[in-house]
């Protein structure tokens, strides 16, 4: 079997100079330089973003909300040194407002100008002004293959889009260029990092896995979560953190209706560093309970569970 | 490597999870670029490049497994006598010589209860490499593992278990704090299990490793093998399997709905909208390039379901109103009926529900269903739907029949089933059961069949997604 770097192929089929640069050694370099950035990885995340680089492919990140799969993609921009260009996607998101529109306006003007100077100019000439780069508008996603600094392109909750929309993302997935019928193909200047995030509303398409690395984020084990708590909420100590996570993990084990999520866990813990507790007892809980769980039926079954059921709640 | 892949992948394939030529070649290449030394790596790298479904994981993860079994350096009894005999072993300095076999032989010094000593302090103090160790010894001492019996493990693990008495372990393990309030209480008791299932996976990996070694990856991967949740046969589905699918249900049920709300809101569009084209002409200077559309007026069914509760379809029925109750916005009207040899009709136990499952609960516990035996009596649960509701049916209500349509030998009064569906728009029949049992023994299906418009087997989540997606 012949070993062609996936990176060097790429890099001739868009015709780029040199190979760029890999931005990881191995996916131990990946979980360290994420962890200055805050940001504590596991080994999945480490080694699929480690070859999301190497293979010169995108990420899709999938997992329950609120689990640090958008946090990912900005820490490794800002691991990597990269610019973040972001792509919210939403219902009724089209090409016009994801790649390129043409500035219809601005042509209207020019055109309008141009009748004005009396000179009769060339039709054919005229066009090729008026669909000439100066008036395209570049949405994120022809922005991220345009850009000549490294980009991490992210393309948030793409399950929101409808199937039909998701096809105009397979052209810049698998071959990182963007066909504009009047100007031609726009291939990337660097091979950009590309992560898609879904909260898996609906099951996307077949075509559009396939071009993707797949990472699962799941709810993180007590001991990574502590460890989490422990680097984004200042102030607070190892026990604390780690009753609290042990806390969300006896959570998380209860039926419920919407899990805590990590940024949920997060808030819990800088409120009862604000509070000024040291440990956490069962009125604190229960007062607290809120800002982990958003339906009322969530919290009653907790306290339920959870706390004693002869002692009022404070 | 290229070669094991591929058995590997094979195995996936036969799993159920599908697995393109495209991904095959990914797997390929991002073998080349990683360690493989590191297992964990290997394994993150397999899930990204095969896998694309999250559901899928646990299947894949149990493939992975048997097929990629490394064995640990064999150093692990050097260590075992070290942790049990403390410093006196170590002096001696005689590492038991322990062939690296199977069937018992590190670590012979130690009594049973020293073994359980070792895996506390193992377990308290989350030292990992000690906590193999002692698995490693707990089975070989208790599982009596015998070679070529074509069993998946199960078995030597619960013989394991049982010889280590969890319960003890366990005890010794919580009974550390006096007089803690509920909260500590409840946590102390969530690190304790979760301890435990650390030993229980250890004790698996173990076992597996021997059985890969005795029978051969591809052997034993067929025995171990998992389906995936949306494909468990609802009626014979396990307690554990049950759960899963519990699971499953929730998302599955959420999904549909979205998708469902998206395909109404996209099916048709009504007339032209003459104001608001109008209005978005302005900026091209009045020539309507936009031309924009009224939303269309949806027309939404109604849906009856009489569902069979009776105890061998009970947990199919309760999935079957859990999910058409989930999606109930995208009816204009869900009532529901369950009956055995009687009829209730148990909507209201839906409509005060936040959540369907609260009310599926309900409904065993609440519903007067039993009107004579206890065994079913689709003849009699028909002629009473009829005579009591058939008046609320219309051309724009759809009834759904869910039953094995085992009807114990009563009289199946067809004809009041035709006579439902020249009211109704249609009348749906799902089946739990394999059409090839059909008609066997009491099932009536044939004689029912030709007053509904379909006649369906539904036995697995995947089925009633698809079907209740064409329903809406």
């Amino acid at each position: 079997m012949s070993a062609i770097d996936p990176r060097q192929e790429l890099a001739e089929r868009l015709g780029l100079k040199e190979v760029p640069p890999v931005r990881f050694d191995s996916p131990e370099d990946v979980s360290q330089r994420l962890r200055k950035n805050d940001y504590l990885s596991d080994d999945a995340i480490a080694s699929v973003t480690f070859l999301a680089d190497r293979l010169a492919k995108p990420v899709l990140v999938e997992g329950p909300a609120g689990t640090g799969k958008t946090a990912l993609a900005k820490a490794v921009a800002d691991a990597t040194g990269s610019r973040l260009i972001r792509l919210q996607c939403y219902e009724g998101l089209d090409e016009s407002k994801a790649l390129y529109e043409w500035n219809y306006r601005k042509q209207l003007l020019r055109i309008q100008a141009g009748r004005s100077e009396e000179s009769s100019e060339d039709w054919t000439a005229l066009e090729e002004d008026i669909f000439a780069e100066e008036f395209l508008l570049t949405r994120p996603l022809l922005e991220a293959i345009s850009s000549t600094e490294p980009v991490v392109l992210l393309i948030d909750e793409v399950d929101r889009v409808e199937l039909e929309t998701e096809a105009l993302l397979l052209e810049i997935l698998s071959e990182y260029q963007v066909s504009i019928p009047e100007l031609g193909t726009v291939r990337a200047t660097q091979i950009p990092m590309v992560f898609l995030t879904s909260n898996n509303t609906r099951e996307l398409s077949e075509a559009l896995k396939r071009r993707c690395l797949y990472l699962y984020v799941g709810y993180p084990t007590v001991e990574r979560e502590r460890d989490i708590i422990l680097s984004r909420v200042p102030g607070v100590t190892v026990a604390l953190a780690n009753q609290i996570a042990q806390v969300v993990r006896s959570l998380r084990a209860l039926d419920l209706k919407k899990s805590p999520s990590v940024s949920e866990t997060l808030d819990w813990a800088r409120t009862l560093v604000v509070l000024g507790r040291e440990e956490i007892g069962d009125a604190d809980v229960a007062a607290t309970l809120h800002i982990l769980l958003k339906y009322q039926t969530d919290i009653d079954r907790a306290r339920k569970e959870l706390l004693a059921p002869t002692k009022p709640v404070a | 490597m290229l070669k094991l892949l591929g058995d590997f992948i094979g195995e996936l394939r036969a799993a159920g999870i599908p697995v393109s030529l495209s991904e095959h070649v990914d797997a390929a290449r991002a073998v080349e670029v990683i360690d493989l030394s590191d297992r964990a790596s290997l394994r993150a790298a397999l899930a990204a490049t095969l896998v694309k479904d999250g559901d899928h994981l646990g299947a894949f993860y149990a493939a992975f497994d048997v097929y990629f079994a490394l064995r640990q350096v064999e150093s692990v009894d050097d260590l075992l006598g070290e942790l049990a005999g403390g410093p006196d072993a170590r002096a001696t300095g005689a590492p038991v010589p322990a062939g690296p076999g199977r069937g018992g032989s590190g670590g012979q010094g130690l009594s049973a209860q020293e073994l359980a000593d070792l895996l506390f302090r193992a377990l308290r103090d989350g030292d990992h490499a000690a906590l193999r160790a002692g698995a490693r010894e707990a089975v070989s001492r208790y599982a009596g593992m015998e070679p070529g019996r074509p069993v998946g493990g199960t078995y030597y693990l619960y013989r394991t278990l049982r010889h280590l008495e969890l319960d003890d372990l366990r005890e010794r393990l919580a009974g550390q704090g006096v007089n803690r309030s509920a909260l500590e209480e409840r946590v102390a008791h969530d690190e304790v299990s979760a301890q435990i299932d650390l030993l229980k996976a250890e004790i698996e990996r173990e076992i597996r490793e021997r059985l890969v070694e005795d029978r051969g990856a591809a052997a034993l991967a067929r025995s171990v093998r998992k389906p995936l949740p949306e494909d468990l046969d609802v009626m014979h589905a396990n307690r554990e399997e049950m759960a899963q699918l519990e699971r499953a249900l929730r998302p599955l049920s959420r999904k549909l709905a979205v998708r469902l709300a998206r395909k109404r809101r996209r099916r048709r569009r009504g007339p032209v909208d003459l104001r608001h084209t109008v209005r978005r002409s302005l900026s091209t200077g009045g020539v309507p390039l936009d031309v924009r559309f009224k939303p269309p007026r949806p027309t939404k069914p109604e849906i009856f379901v009489i569902a069979d509760v009776s105890g061998s379809v009970a947990s199919f029925a309760r999935f079957t109103l859990h999910m058409v109750h989930a999606i109930s916005s995208q009816f204009s009207k869900v009532r529901s009926f369950v009956f055995v040899d009687g009829l209730d009709e148990v909507t209201a136990l839906f409509e005060g529900a936040d959540d369907p499952a609260v009310a599926v609960a309900r409904i065993n516990a609440e519903a007067d269903v039993v009107a004579f035996d206890g065994h079913s009596d689709y003849g009699r649960a028909l002629t009473t739907f009829a005579t009591l509701y058939a008046k609320d049916l219309t051309k724009r209500s759809t009834v759904l029949i869910l039953g094995d349509a085992r009807n114990h030998y009563h009289q199946t009064h067809a004809e009041v089933l035709s006579e439902l569906k020249s009211r109704a728009r249609a009348v749906y029949w799902l089946n739990p059961e394999p059409a090839s049992y059909w008609n066997s023994g009491d099932s009536v299906m044939a004689q029912y069949a030709p007053y509904c418009t379909r006649v369906m087997e539904c036995r697995t989540l995947r089925q009633l997604e698809v079907f209740v997606g064409e329903l809406a």
